[in-house]
């Protein structure tokens, strides 16, 4: 078993910290456009969120809230997101990744691209999470006597 | 063969500093990265995109095709991560 703590004092921190981690991802992929931040940094906080429960609880309790196959899974879908709307710019008669064109998003131009860099933002975050909740799942499984 | 090794990474350390010396000078406004498109992206970020942080608006709608290229190669890390690893342990099984 790797790192299991059994001090009360870690694992009640933890559970308070999470939430906090994850709002605070969050706000950076959101609050991109205005300041420093965006997808990857936001995703690695994302991860952290995972990956510190994982250190904290044990990997085996934290797996089963959170498995290896919803990270890798998780990650497909962020690539996903981002490769949709570049084919939805397509659909909707612009080019690729042409956020300008999706005309679900509202009527000004500007409007339609803003909201179009936070969908992919949104994407990339999803994916830097999931592929290093992966990686981290993997690299422990390796480091374990099976 | 060790005897050269010392001459050529010298050789190529006098080509590159020879090299560097030809850089534009760090925020020259007349330097060919700053000419092209650069100047164009800060004018109009804020009236294409309505985003204030240039950063963003370059990455992910100007240079969106690019930062889709980088999103795939971290989903494909994760990937070849768990293949590789995954491929290792029932080696070890067995």
């Amino acid at each position: 078993m790797t790192g299991r703590h059994e001090s009360v004092i870690v694992g009640v921190v933890t559970r308070l910290a999470i939430p906090f981690i994850q709002m605070f991802a969050f706000y950076v992929i959101a609050h991109g456009h205005y300041s420093a931040g965006g997808g990857f940094q936001g995703g690695v906080l994302l991860a952290m969120s995972t990956v510190l429960p994982r250190i904290v609880f044990g990997a085996e309790e934290s797996r089963r809230q959170f498995s290896t196959r919803a990270a890798i899974t998780l990650a497909g879908c962020g690539v996903m997101i981002y490769f949709l709307t570049g084919v939805a710019g397509l659909l909707y008669g612009g080019s690729f990744l042409d956020y300008g064109a999706l005309a679900f998003l509202g009527e000004d131009h500007a409007i339609r691209r803003y909201l179009g860099i936070l969908i992919v933002e949104t994407g990339i975050g999803f994916g830097v999470w999931g592929a290093l909740v992966t990686v981290y799942d993997q690299l422990l499984d390796g480091a374990q006597p099976v | 063969m060790r005897a050269l090794t010392l001459p050529v990474m010298a050789a190529f350390a006098a080509l590159l500093i020879y090299a560097g010396d030809d850089f534009a000078p760090l925020g020259d406004p007349e330097a060919p990265a700053s000419t092209h498109v650069a100047a164009r992206y800060v004018e109009r970020s804020m009236h294409d995109t309505h985003t204030p942080n240039i950063v963003t608006s370059v990455l992910a709608d100007y240079r969106g095709f690019d930062t889709l290229g980088e999103t795939t190669v971290v989903f494909t890390a994760a990937i070849a991560a768990w293949c590789i690893l995954l491929t290792g342990r029932k080696e070890d099984d067995s």
